[in-house]
């Protein structure tokens, strides 16, 4: 791998509370690649949001980077005041939500809050944002971009005002995109529009992208290389076609399996047992040992590092037993 | 948006009536008009003269007709107080409470909205703690309270301004304003905070609960994301959508410090409608009452308007979609 373009290490983040702080993400370690699509997946909590989250310095308080470093393009980020990383954001990382009816002001138009996102990173003039911003609504396929462009976003549908967030991220042209989620809310018909979509427009652009999903089938049609998260936690990483195809550790194994086969008749969908801990309540030793059917002594006492596991990396003491003995 | 108008007019006409219809009751029902009229030794053949040159005998919806058709000129009949036109002493009163209505109801605004942007952008901070614990003062005490501790502070103790009157004014025309002199500028200052008082911690309240709460949005994020500053994001983003909902409170409460002014007016003996209507009630002036009571209702009704209108520029959301009424009365 080249040169990464954003280097996180050993990041840890927490959550202080009434009732003592709790450790929302715990020793996470990935790289991305100029260009590459690196997919986060893990279920509902397990901190990859907050993964996006921190990278781009929006954490919402009393949430706060406790440890670790962000670097990007050779800089570290996560200690940096707001204003520099306010310039940061934008113009070279763009971030993109889950959710396109909430993500855009309802009383500016679409080409208002294209112009000025435009303005703000490349310092163009009225008439060149306004160009600017037909160029980008009619890259991301909106039609008839001349009329549109004056509307407001309540006047879009949901795959509509997706594109237009798009259009939005991308406007700077930011050498990295985080994009949380960004088909959940959407109409299965339209998801596999907008993941098309950004992954020409990413690619065209050479744009490296962070795709936090719990959707396996969009990380295997659009990601590089997956992360699998569990309770706040790393617990594998690797190309994607070797974390589908074998997967390294239990909880990966488990998510795999759970995915339905069209033709495949099954009484029941698999599913994994029990559910993750609540952030307050993560088991010591490995956070997933009380749901694995491996799971011996040492998973109960001693956390698993991040290791290699075959051709990818597992946080997984069945791995390191192999190694050994 | 043509359309849009129209149907609000005519709401509006049919709020008017209504307000009409009760004036009109009182006016006619409550005691008995001729016997406010004229004297303990009129003779009943008097009276039934009086009764039918007023018209008194005619049916009740020729009665209530003739009363709108005359409430629309502004003729409101006599006081039996002052024994002038109703109309009249109105028009003397009304710049005094206008004026006084209208200074108040700008302190409220230009105080009460920076506070609130500043303690819903800082939420922590001492001085949105502080700010916070006296505008719980400010919501809490009643006017004429407030009203009396002024008085006592600046006029009695220190001596600075004025305790009553309106001070020397300036007619232009029929309108008589104190705002052109030191002496009504003077005065104008203690009634105008105690009026502006419970309007102003209602505001800062309302438009800090409405920025907290719009800094919580999606789009607030996404806009923190596109990395505009945060002054835009504060004040072209947020501030922007908390004060769709503040429009239609602070229209709503210009309505109310007009009709409320009646308190303030009395603690300072401000010489408007409400010191007016005070000393009516007590004198049982059922024409400047009914006057009163419409004249108020105007000022709602019109404010309304005003405000659907406003709603209506801010909000695109309603320009397309029908159904802008709902924001109403």
């Amino acid at each position: 791998m080249s040169q990464p373009l954003l280097e996180v290490e050993h990041l840890r983040v927490e959550i202080p509370t009434r009732r003592g702080v709790l450790t929302a993400l715990d020793d996470v370690s990935f790289a991305i690649a100029p260009g590459e699509v690196l997919g986060v997946v893990g279920e509902s909590g397990a901190g990859k949001s907050l993964t996006g989250a921190a990278v781009i310095g929006l954490l919402e308080p009393p949430a706060r980077v406790a440890g670790g470093r962000i670097g990007f393009a050779g800089r570290r980020i996560d200690d940096l005041a707001d204003p520099a990383m306010r310039r940061l954001r934008g113009k070279e990382i763009g971030a993109i939500f889950q959710d396109p009816l909430t993500s855009l002001d309802p009383l500016y138009t679409i080409g208002s809050q294209l112009a000025e996102t435009i303005r703000v990173h490349l310092g163009l003039g009225r008439a060149g944002a306004r160009r600017r911003a037909l160029e980008l609504l009619n890259e991301v396929g909106i039609p008839a971009p001349e009329r549109r462009i004056d509307q407001y976003p309540h006047q879009f549908s949901g795959g509509m005002r997706q594109r237009v967030v798009i259009a939005l991220a991308l406007a700077a042209n930011p050498r990295l995109v985080i994009a949380d989620e960004p088909t959940t809310a959407l109409d299965v018909s339209i998801q596999a529009q907008i993941i098309a979509l950004l992954r020409r427009l990413t690619r065209e652009h050479g744009t490296a992208v962070m795709l936090v999903t719990h959707d396996m089938g969009v990380i295997a049609e659009t990601a590089d290389r997956v992360a699998v998260m569990y309770a706040g936690r790393i617990v594998e990483i690797g190309a994607v076609r070797d974390v589908v195809l074998r997967p390294q550790h239990p909880y990966t194994a488990g998510l795999m399996g759970a995915i339905p086969v069209l033709g495949a008749r099954r009484e029941r969908l698999l599913q994994i047992d029990g559910a993750m801990p609540r952030l307050g309540a993560i088991p010591g030793g490995c956070a997933f040992h009380p749901r694995c059917a491996h799971a011996f002594d040492r998973c109960r006492s001693e956390r698993p590092e991040l290791l290699p596991a075959g051709p990818s990396a597992a946080a997984c003491w069945l791995h390191a037993e192999a190694d050994h003995g | 948006m043509i359309a849009f108008i129209l149907r609000r007019l005519v709401q509006s006409v049919a709020v008017m009536l209504t307000v009409g219809c009760i004036a009109f009751l009182l006016f006619r029902y409550v005691g008995d008009p001729v016997n406010n009229m004229v004297g303990q030794d009129t003779s009943l053949a008097d009276r039934a003269l009086l009764r039918q040159q007023l018209g008194l005998t005619d049916p009740a919806a020729l009665q209530f007709a003739r009363f709108l058709g005359r409430a629309a000129k502004g003729d409101f009949g006599v006081s039996y107080q002052y024994a002038r036109p109703v109309g009249e002493i109105i028009a003397e009163r009304l710049p005094a409470t206008l004026e006084l209505s209208i200074v108040a109801a700008l302190l409220a605004l230009a105080v009460g909205v920076p506070m609130g942007v500043y303690t819903g952008l800082h939420r922590t901070g001492l001085l949105s703690r502080l700010v916070m614990a006296f505008s719980l003062i400010g919501v809490s005490l009643p006017t004429f309270l407030i009203g009396i501790l002024l008085i006592v502070v600046f006029s009695v103790e220190l001596g600075w301004l004025p305790s009553f009157g309106r001070g020397a004014v300036v007619a232009l025309g029929w309108w008589t304003t104190g705002l052109l002199t030191a002496s009504g500028l003077k005065s104008l200052i203690l009634p105008a905070i105690t009026l502006a008082l419970f309007q102003m911690t209602l505001i800062m309240r309302l438009v800090r609960a409405e920025m907290l709460e719009v800094l919580r949005t999606d789009y607030i994020k996404f806009a923190r994301a596109r990395g505009l500053p945060n002054r835009l994001v504060n004040f072209g983003h947020a501030l922007k959508n908390a004060l769709v909902p503040v429009i239609t409170i602070t229209g709503l409460q210009l309505g109310a410090i007009i009709a409320f002014a009646i308190i303030t007016e009395t603690v300072f003996q401000w010489p408007g409608m409400g010191f007016l209507i005070v000393q009516a009630i007590g004198f049982a002036d059922i024409p400047v009452m009914a006057a009163y009571l419409m004249l108020v209702a105007f000022f709602f009704v019109a404010i309304n308007l005003i405000v659907d209108l406003l709603y209506y520029a801010v909000d695109p959301r309603l320009r397309i979609e029908r159904g802008g009424g709902a924001y109403g009365l």
